[in-house]
Order: C-alpha cells, then sequence, then structure tokens
C-alpha cells in the first residue's frame, strides 16, 4: 500500500509540474462550457430580415411592430419592391422577407383571412424552419389579440408545452454533451499519453523489473485523474449552475457516482490505447481521431441518432459516450432517479469490464 | 565462490528466429560480468531473460537461487536494473526520483532517508537535491540512475549499455561507481559497446549471432586469440556474424 502511494505521487507530481498537461486538463472544459454557452447556440436571435408593406393599414403596422419587438428579429430595410427582396437575398445578409400584400388589413376584416408572404433564405435549412416557426407564432400571437376585440370565430389551437426545457435553451442539450466530451477525451487521451511516456523513456522497463505489480501500475496512473477529473465534473456543473443556470434537478450524489463509472470507462480505454501503441505521438492521434469524433457524431449531443442511417445506429451503441449522455440529461434535467438509468448504467459497467480485461490482458502478453 | 548467476542452453526463439542460442554461463557473487556482443547478437533479449522480463524458450538459469521460470517476483526483489535508454524521471528532482525508486521496492522512509542522504553525499549532488532532473549533464544523470538501481542492495545489478554517449573522463569515473558497489558484494552485469570498459570487467562473454563464442577475463581473451587488444579480439570474433543491422 504505501508503494503504491509512492506511485500515486509521483504521478501527481508528473501531473501538476506540467504547465500543458494542467491547461488541458482544466482549461478545456471551462473553454468548452463557455464557447457552447455564450458564443454556440442553435437559438436564432437578431436574423435579419427586410419588409415589404404594401398595404399600410393598421392592422399590417400593428404586426411589423410586433415583429420588430421580438428578440428574433431586426428589420433590416422596411419599403421593397419585388426585385429588391432578391437582391437583398443574394447579398446574404437577410435570412427572411415578409411581404404583405396591398389589401392585408381589407382581406383581413372583410373576409375573415388574409395572406401574408413569407420568403427565406433555406441554404441553412433549420435555420429557415426556425425562422418560420418565430414567424408563426408572432402572426398567431397578434391574431389572438385580434380575437379577443372581435367575434372569435371557431378554430383548434394546439397549445404546446414544452417539458423539461420550457424556454428551450440550448444549455439543456450541450451541458450533458460538453460533459461526456470532456471527460472522455482528458481521461482517455491523458491516461494513454502517460502510460506510452514511461515506455518512450524507458522507465516502463524498469518498473517492470522491480517488484512493483504491473497491475499497480496501471492502477496508480488512474487515481490522479480520476481524482482531478472528478473536480471537472464539479467544476462544470458549478458553472452551469450558476453562469448558465442550469440547475440539476435530479440527485447531484447518483450524478457524480454515474460521472466516476464513465471516468473509469474512458480511463480504462486510456488504458488499452496505450498498450497497443509506442509513441506518445500515436496513442494522441488515436485518442483525438479515435475518440473525439465517435464522441462527438455518436452520442446524441449533436446530431440526433435516430435520424441516423441504421449501421450508424447500431455503431453508436459501442459508444460509451452515447449512455453517459442520456444518463446525465436524465438525472440533470429531467430530475428522474436511478430506476430510469440502470439499463444505461449497466451498459456502461459492461464496456468498462470488457475494455480493462482486454487491456490487461495485452499488458501482460508485453511482459512475456 | 557463490554462484548468482546460473544459465544452462538458456534459449530464446521468436518464430523461426533464434534470438539467443542454447547460452551457457555462470557468474560469481561480487563479479564484474562482461556481456559483450555486435548489434543484434542477442544480447538484450538474454538480458531480458535473466530479469524476468521474458520467458526463456527452453534451457535452465537461475538468479541469485530463483529459477527465472517460477520464481520471477523473488528475482525481481533481489536484482537492479538500468537501461540504456537513461532511466530516471527528469521532470521530478534528485530526490524525488531516489524517493520514489526507493518507495516502489517498499524501503523504510527510515532507511530511504538515511540511504538519500549517503547517495548524495557519495556523488557530491549535495546541492542539486531540489533541481529536476532533467537539468543535470548526462554523465551525472548516468551515475545517479546506477546508484538508485542498487539503493535497494540488490544481490546482481544488470547494466544495459550504461554509459552511451559520454566522453571517457565520465565513464571512468561510471566504473569507480561500479568497483564500489562490487567490493560491497553486489555481482554487475553489464553489456557494453566500448571496449575500453570491457577491459574493466572481471570476465568478459562476446555473443556473436545468438551464442556465446568466447568466455574468459580479458587477459586470457588477449592471449587466445594473440591480439594487442580487447578490440582485436572483438573484431576477430564478430567479424563472422551473419546478423546485425
Amino acid at each position: 500500500m504505501k508503494q503504491f502511494l509512492t506511485f500515486v505521487k509521483k504521478e501527481f507530481a508528473h501531473v501538476l509540474r506540467d504547465r500543458k498537461t494542467m491547461v488541458i486538463l482544466f482549461g478545456l472544459p471551462i473553454v468548452q462550457i463557455l464557447i457552447f454557452g455564450f458564443a454556440l447556440s442553435n437559438e436564432v436571435k437578431n436574423s435579419k430580415i427586410v419588409i415589404a408593406d404594401y398595404a399600410k393599414d393598421n392592422i399590417s403596422q400593428e404586426l411589423i411592430a410586433k415583429i420588430e419587438a421580438s428578440q428574433y428579429f431586426e428589420i433590416e430595410k422596411s419599403l421593397m419592391r419585388q426585385g429588391e427582396i432578391e437582391a437583398a437575398f443574394k447579398t446574404g445578409k437577410i435570412k427572411m422577407a415578409i411581404v404583405f400584400p396591398e389589401n392585408f388589413g381589407h382581406d383581413l376584416m372583410h373576409d375573415n383571412k388574409s395572406q401574408l408572404q413569407v420568403i427565406l433564405d433555406a441554404t441553412d435549412p433549420n435555420q429557415a424552419t426556425t425562422l418560420t416557426n418565430y414567424i408563426s407564432s408572432v402572426v398567431a400571437d397578434y391574431q389572438m389579440e385580434l380575437n379577443k376585440t372581435n367575434a372569435a370565430p371557431l378554430q383548434i389551437l394546439p397549445e404546446t408545452r414544452m417539458l423539461y426545457n420550457p424556454q428551450l435553451k440550448g444549455a439543456h442539450n450541450f451541458v450533458p454533451g460538453v460533459m461526456a466530451l470532456v471527460l472522455m477525451l482528458v481521461c482517455v487521451m491523458m491516461t494513454a499519453i502517460s502510460i506510452v511516456r514511461e515506455k518512450e523513456i524507458g522507465t516502463m522497463e524498469i518498473l517492470l523489473v522491480s517488484p512493483f505489480k504491473p497491475i499497480l501500475v496501471v492502477l496508480s496512473k488512474a487515481v490522479p485523474y480520476l481524482i482531478l477529473s472528478l473536480v471537472n465534473v464539479i467544476s462544470i456543473l458549478l458553472l452551469s449552475v450558476f453562469v448558465l443556470d442550469l440547475p440539476v434537478n435530479g440527485s447531484v450524489l447518483l450524478l457524480i457516482a454515474e460521472s466516476t463509472l464513465f471516468i473509469i470507462t474512458s480511463l480504462s480505454l486510456g488504458l488499452l490505447i496505450s498498450v497497443r501503441t509506442q509513441s506518445q505521438q500515436v496513442a494522441m492521434l488515436i485518442s483525438l481521431m479515435g475518440m473525439l469524433l465517435p464522441t462527438l457524431l455518436f452520442s446524441g449531443f449533436m446530431f440526433p441518432i435516430e435520424n441516423m442511417p441504421l449501421p450508424l445506429q447500431i455503431i453508436s451503441n459501442a459508444v460509451p459516450a452515447k449512455w453517459y449522455y442520456i444518463i446525465v440529461k436524465n438525472i440533470m434535467i429531467k430530475g428522474l432517479g436511478f430506476a430510469s438509468i440502470w439499463k444505461e448504467t449497466l451498459i456502461l459497467l459492461g464496456i468498462t469490464l470488457f475494455l480493462t480485461t482486454v487491456a490487461i490482458k495485452n499488458f501482460k502478453i508485453r511482459l512475456a | 565462490m557463490e554462484v548468482v548467476i546460473k544459465t544452462d542452453k538458456l534459449t530464446k526463439r521468436f518464430g523461426d528466429f533464434v534470438a539467443a542460442n542454447e547460452i551457457t554461463f555462470e557468474v560469481s557473487k561480487g563479479e564484474i560480468f562482461g556481456f559483450l556482443g555486435a548489434n543484434g547478437a542477442g544480447k538484450t533479449t538474454a538480458m531480458r531473460m535473466l530479469c524476468g522480463l521474458s520467458i526463456p524458450s527452453s534451457g535452465e538459469a537461475t538468479i541469485a537461487g530463483f529459477d527465472v521460470y517460477k520464481q520471477t517476483e523473488q528475482i525481481k526483489r533481489n536484482i537492479g536494473y538500468m537501461s540504456q535508454k537513461f532511466s530516471l524521471y527528469e521532470d521530478l528532482t534528485v530526490v524525488e526520483n531516489i524517493q520514489f525508486f526507493g518507495g516502489i521496492y517498499g524501503l523504510s522512509d527510515k532507511t530511504l532517508k538515511s540511504k538519500s542522504e549517503e547517495l548524495i553525499n557519495q556523488l557530491g549532488l549535495q546541492s542539486e537535491t531540489k533541481k529536476l532532473v532533467g537539468s543535470l549533464p548526462l554523465g551525472w544523470k548516468q551515475k545517479l540512475s546506477f546508484s538508485v538501481a542498487v539503493l535497494h542492495e540488490p544481490k546482481i545489478v544488470f547494466l544495459d549499455e550504461p554509459t552511451g554517449g559520454v566522453d571517457p573522463v565520465t565513464r571512468r569515473q561510471f566504473w569507480d561507481l561500479i568497483y564500489e558497489a562490487a567490493e560491497k558484494g553486489i555481482t554487475i552485469f553489464v553489456t557494453t559497446h566500448y571496449m575500453d570498459e570491457a577491459e574493466y570487467c572481471n570476465r568478459i562473454s562476446i555473443m556473436v549471432d545468438g551464442r556465446i563464442k568466447a568466455l574468459d577475463t580479458p587477459g586470457n581473451l588477449k592471449k587466445q586469440f594473440s591480439a594487442g587488444s580487447m578490440d582485436e579480439v572483438f573484431y576477430e570474433l564478430a567479424r563472422g556474424a551473419k546478423r546485425g543491422d
């Protein structure tokens, strides 16, 4: 046990003394959370639009005022002819044009219905759809107001309730995603590199010749990263609660326990990479390419897995981050308990056991 | 004389390739045994088998009385090892390295403290204890590395090309450490490329293509091959080699 502690102490010295490691270890998560929180967002705000108002009646003016008041749109120019609208789209500056026909207000008042043309730049289809939804809701709101004053016609209004995330905040989606990404990246890469480094500088031989058990070499390398990663989890949670206003709805303890499991999964993956590679560069490359990409693609955090072709959906099951992402979402956002995530936990546990067994087997073969 | 290394037809095959072929020799306690051979002759393979890092394909060997097949744990406790790659942690200080390597051999805090003081005084490193090992000159690192390898007072210490890349004066100082250790009864098993170092050994063996082609004291070998220096002896034997890089 004392030997083990000596080893862990030395590992801590390696980590804490290397400024680059420290930056990756603690800078990465904070920067990621802040970037995802403030810079990258799938909410569409302040989109530039143009309005061509041929009606110029009370109704159209009121509606324009409503549009202007919403934070989603920024009216670039108000009076335009058809040709100018097209030119404005071609410059790429505007995302949407709204055309009020000449007798817009008149038709509404007399025929009880009127038409409004909405033209969108659909080069980014997601953004175009989002903008359509926004404008529809602004129009619907206005219609409701009108109906209060006038006699209401029969109509069905769907009342949508956004569960768990009523404001449709992007943070709800990316905080669990960033947690999965950061832990995966840090744990896999750091352990892989730290073990391979011992091979590169020749100290691994010395360790293997010593009476110190090889399995303990591996364990004592994992301990500092386990502890430091837990510090990371806690700092990400603090940032999300206090900076991004995203509370942890479920049990914090459960969340940390599940994170520990995922950290161990990542550590065992790093270990597997390290026993199969001989240089730090290769270990780093495999960790980055082999872990970052699948984690981004298949965790469900950036691209919905349900929309992928079946073979890719099957592949995604082997990506540990996918399961962790589901777990974190369930605990943190939905506030659910262990009963809702025992299956995912079991899968993660299985992956971890598999990786550890393969890694340790390979480690022993290297000794022979 | 007590025999501490004893091998009998020790062989290691990698597929069809016989890296070490029926190696048989004995080394006595306190002896400085030189293990010579051209690159690819099988020195490192042989040494790895003796350290318990590699399991022999056939043959027998005992290290400090322990069997290389079954008692690798006991062997590890009784040997020290210094590899050709300089093998201390550059980002730890001198003291930290000593304490780490002493620590994994299970030395008690008290022993470790007195041992490291003794070692630092012996090497004249008093003013460098808090410095990172990476900032020391190569010759110092090698001396420190050797001292660390014998810190736990092993019966045998294996040195794999310990003095690569340093000048003859520093090499000579390094050998002073080796002699001191041998006087204390530690057996030295050393591989080298430098023929001046071969002359410092009590006995040497020369490996060619996985076999031991000659084994005697430097003086006797020179007589046997009627050569003026170890260089000539080595050249005479290694000329016939079919392997190499």
